[in-house]
């Protein structure tokens, strides 16, 4: 059975604008799947996204679309969110976005526990400005800001959500198109803060600066990276150096922001007003 | 509610009058001296079944209450100095998109931290060419308590009939004042929300120029009318374009519903203008020191009155240019080192003396000072 992709697609809008092989088109058949699959009308839907090539996510979908400023789109999302609690939002972000110039949004909203569904694209490079290091990428590699390769330590995203109070956070690579959908159904289906790190290559501006090689290459290079959660946990820190985990990293209930409001709007109307 | 006569300051009344405009989310920074704007915000929306967040900076906010307006909620932020700076960025992206919000700034001395509990009108030009880019702006600047009621209401009005964000500029005089406030009867306010669509969701589009320069705007979530949104120039579909004659045609079209509309926004207060030799022009808390000077140079058989610009963008043209055919001498004051002077200069050319008084010392500009300048110009 084929999948139904064209009745979540802005068909008119195809091709897609991303390189050839680039892993945002599996980012968004995965989201479009989750959403498939968890019945959630489109007019429901809101779609944020910021500037990169992850940013323009949202103009293929048939959703309220938002395309907003560099780094800010879950600021956006947060508003539309306060006002609208009983609809879906979603915020498409890159790692440069979510993580260096959106980094204080991302860590608030994730104390908040806000019911947004964060996606970070994390190509560990700004591919759309001709190649500059992010924070994520690893100590060594040759940017274009980074000649003489980079000396920047960098973030782990997951733990970065977990730290900063996100409820749900999951990882997983481009490689695993399938298990990052599923990822993203329980995920989009958890009231709060979710946070999704997909590892994802950018093989015109990563791969080509560092001898990677074409797409498949560079994404086998990722997938070799990853280690699942339950084969990490019987692992020694050690062993990890290098390596990132994949996996729901961290699942827990906590009261999210809106029906926080929520209850204050009701006590606050329960006192009889003014 | 039982709340007609009130004694609240400019600040509290910016809130009080928000809510009464239909204003039902505030998304704000904590910044001195408009903090007041937010507390009582954070106090009322709750139980008008609004909503309240206090956001982890300047940018934030001013990303959420966009976030907010588009999903259908007339929503507002406030600040002052360094925070007006910070939102900036996303001001532009309000122009560019269209979408109604309103920002208090309750202007204290700067540049940078500057003078955060002193008065200033430094950020007049701001208000205007903050944001990078041509864009269409409005700028609202009251001078007493009640008139800070109307033209908070009054912003909103302008921001949903325009599709553009609107400033609303206090001071710190403005915005800490208190006094007995009398509320206009919510009920006779005239309230302006966003043109809605009247086509069905298959032939709408975000910037559909066929219903006139300010095109309906339906909300996110609205059954089946799905749209899409950029900061990036944009077609009438709202997705992103390159063409250059479209451009070129959107963006003059920006301007062009300001411009083509200035005698529903700009609003000003004449006095004692008939007969005047001496005109003063002066906006906000310095207008209340001008208008104290001229009654004194009025005392003394001094023929001088009062030009308040009440909308500062865009600036009341057509209306100085009356008072600078019968005056001899303009004096300007304001608690800046020259800002709306230029552009007073640029409407009035050769056709009066220009003098400015220009005060950033933290305190407001006395109207001994102004009735000085008044007497050595007479002289």
């Amino acid at each position: 059975m084929t999948f139904p992709y064209e009745d979540y697609l802005r068909n008119e809008k195809l091709p897609l604008l991303w390189c050839p092989g680039c892993g945002d088109g599996i980012v968004l058949k995965a989201i479009i799947r989750a959403i498939h699959k968890l019945g959630w009308k489109k007019d429901d839907i809101a779609m944020v996204s910021g500037i990169g090539c992850s940013g323009r996510t949202p103009g293929y979908v048939d959703f309220n679309t938002l395309h907003t400023t560099h780094g800010r789109p879950v600021s956006f999302a947060t508003g539309i969110k306060m006002v609208r609690p009983d609809k879906h939002v979603i915020v498409v972000s890159g790692d440069g976005d979510a993580t260096a110039i959106g980094g204080n949004h991302f860590i608030h909203a994730c104390r908040r526990n806000i019911d947004i569904n964060l996606i970070v694209i994390n190509n560990s490079i700004y591919g759309m400005t001709g190649g500059q290091f992010s924070p994520t990428t690893p100590i060594g590699i040759n940017t274009s800001t980074t000649p003489m390769g980079n000396i920047d330590p960098a973030f782990d995203i997951g733990q970065l959500a977990i730290a900063a109070g996100a409820t749900f956070v999951g990882r997983q690579t481009v490689a695993k198109g399938l298990m990052l959908s599923k990822m993203m159904e329980e995920g989009f289906a958890h009231n709060g803060m979710t946070v999704i790190d997909v590892i994802a290559n950018c093989h015109t501006q990563y791969g080509r600066r560092n001898k990677l090689g074409d797409p498949i290459k560079l994404i086998k290079f990722l997938q070799d990276k990853a280690v699942p959660l339950r084969k990490a946990e019987k692992m020694k820190p050690g062993e990890l150096e290098g390596k990132f985990v994949t996996g729901v990293l961290h699942k827990v209930e906590r009261e999210e922001y809106t029906d926080a409001y929520e209850r204050l709007i009701k006590e606050a109307k329960g006192q009889g007003g003014k | 509610m039982s709340r007609k006569v009130r004694l609240l300051s400019g600040n509290e009344v910016v809130a009080e009058a928000a809510i009464a405009a239909g204003c039902r989310f505030y998304a704000g920074y904590p910044i001195t001296p408009s903090s007041e704007v937010a507390a009582v915000m954070a106090k009322e929306l709750p139980g008008v079944g609004g909503r309240f967040i206090q956001m982890e900076d300047e940018i934030a906010s001013m990303g959420a209450i966009i976030g907010a307006s588009l999903a259908g909620v007339k929503s507002i932020t406030a600040t002052s100095g360094p925070g007006f700076s910070l939102k900036q960025e996303h001001i532009g992206f309000a122009c560019i998109t269209e979408i109604p919000c309103v920002i208090v700034n309750v202007m204290r001395g700067g540049p940078s931290t500057g003078l955060p509990t002193a008065p200033s009108q430094s950020d007049v030009m701001q208000a205007m060419w903050g944001t990078h880019g041509d864009h269409p702006v409005i700028a609202l600047c009251p001078s007493y308590l009640r008139e800070i009621f109307t033209e908070t209401v009054r912003s909103f009005n302008l921001s949903e009939k325009y599709r553009t964000p609107v400033i609303l500029l206090l001071d710190e005089i403005t915005g800490h004042m208190n006094g007995r406030v009398e509320f206009p009867d919510i009920e006779e306010l005239e309230i302006i929300d966003r043109k809605k669509p009247t086509v069905p969701p298959d032939q709408y589009y975000p910037y559909d120029t066929s219903f006139g320069d300010v095109p309906p705007l339906a909300n996110f979530f609205d059954e089946g009318y799905r749209y899409h949104v950029t900061g990036l120039n944009h077609d009438k579909t709202g997705f992103p374009t390159i063409n250059p004659e479209l451009i070129q045609a959107d963006e003059e079209r920006m301007l062009r519903k300001i411009s083509d509309n200035l005698d529903d926004i700009i609003k000003y207060e004449e006095m004692n203008l008939d007969d005047a030799d001496i005109a003063l022009v002066a906006y906000g808390s310095t207008a209340r020191s001008a208008r104290a000077a001229m009654d004194e140079a009025r005392a003394k058989g001094i023929k001088v009155g009062l030009f308040r610009p009440i909308t500062l963008w865009p600036f009341p043209e057509k209306g100085l240019l009356k008072v600078a055919e019968k005056v001899h001498t303009i004096i300007v004051p304001e608690m800046n080192l020259g800002q709306m002077i230029l552009e007073v200069e640029r409407i009035v050319k050769e056709r009066a003396i220009l003098k400015g008084i220009h005060q950033v010392d933290s305190r407001p500009i006395s109207p001994e000072r102004i009735l000085k300048k008044i007497e050595e110009v007479t002289k």
